[in-house]
């Protein structure tokens, strides 16, 4: 076997700065997805100290739908309990961080991203313009999550969507 | 047009898939004569009024919805999960 180099989705991506606002490749690791069995949902709870409810992120689980969620590491043995299936290459990450992140998102998401209505600890599965995406909103930025395959696209999106609300403030607009 | 997913919240519509009207969720028994199946399948009522159809949130959660709507006004009514109708865990 030769010794192959490992490459993220989005390397050679040197991280944008524009109006303040950073686009850049967010590495998070193993992604292991737990979808609850019917009826095992309690004793998941307990064993993983709580599933988080719609749209919010506890601890280290997001909410990816109903009785899934998404564990940023490793899972713990939930044999009987839950299917959990690693998604670690499956998925590209990308972070949004400054003062122009939400309102650059919200060009591209149909969601309310305000900090009012989408807090810290929220997250969402919704549409990055037509891409599947899972948003979640950190304490000072957004990690988006797309499929591998979208990670160019994605970024490609969201740059887009910077450099048209940059303009808009060199203008004066 | 904008859509309340009962898990998600209210969303807008380009989330959604349209699949069609609720028949679909009354499937006669394996058993049932020919017509019953067609019935199922092809005949549809077509109220100026209030109708129930299936919406797959396709780019949320991935729940089938039951939207109960009105064609004359467009008000959207209602909103429940198809998982919690029969009884299945969401």
């Amino acid at each position: 076997m030769p010794n192959l180099i490992a490459k993220s989705a989005l390397a050679g991506h040197a991280p944008v700065t524009l109006a303040g606002t950073t686009l850049d490749e967010a590495h998070v690791g193993p992604i292991t997805s737990i979808a609850v069995f019917p009826g095992a949902l309690d004793e998941v709870n307990a064993r993983l100290g709580s599933f988080p409810a719609p749209n919010e992120v506890k601890g280290n689980l997001i909410w990816t739908g109903p009785e899934q969620a998404f564990l940023m590491g490793q899972a713990p043995d939930l044999a009987g309990l839950a299917a959990t299936t690693d998604q670690t290459g499956g998925w590209a990450a990308l972070r949004l961080t400054g003062p122009k992140a939400a309102d650059t998102l919200m060009r591209l998401y149909p969601l309310d991203l305000r900090a009012a209505h989408f807090p810290p600890g929220t997250c969402a599965r919704s549409p990055l313009g037509h891409m599947q995406s899972i948003l979640i909103r950190e304490a000072d930025s957004f990690l988006i999550l797309v499929f591998r395959s979208m990670a160019r696209t994605a970024w490609h999106e969201i740059e887009a969507a910077l450099q048209a609300l940059n303009a808009r403030a060199a203008a004066g607009l | 047009m904008r859509l309340t997913c009962p898990l998600c919240g209210e969303r807008d519509r380009r989330e959604f898939y349209y699949s069609g009207s609720d028949d679909y969720l009354n499937r006669p028994a394996a058993d049932a004569p020919v017509e019953a199946w067609d019935d199922m399948l092809h005949l549809r009522v077509n109220p100026a009024g209030v109708t129930k159809d299936l919406w797959y949130h396709e780019t949320g959660c991935g729940s089938w919805l039951v939207v109960t709507r009105n064609t004359v006004t467009h008000a959207v009514l209602a909103t429940e999960l198809v998982a919690a109708r029969k009884g299945v865990a969401k």
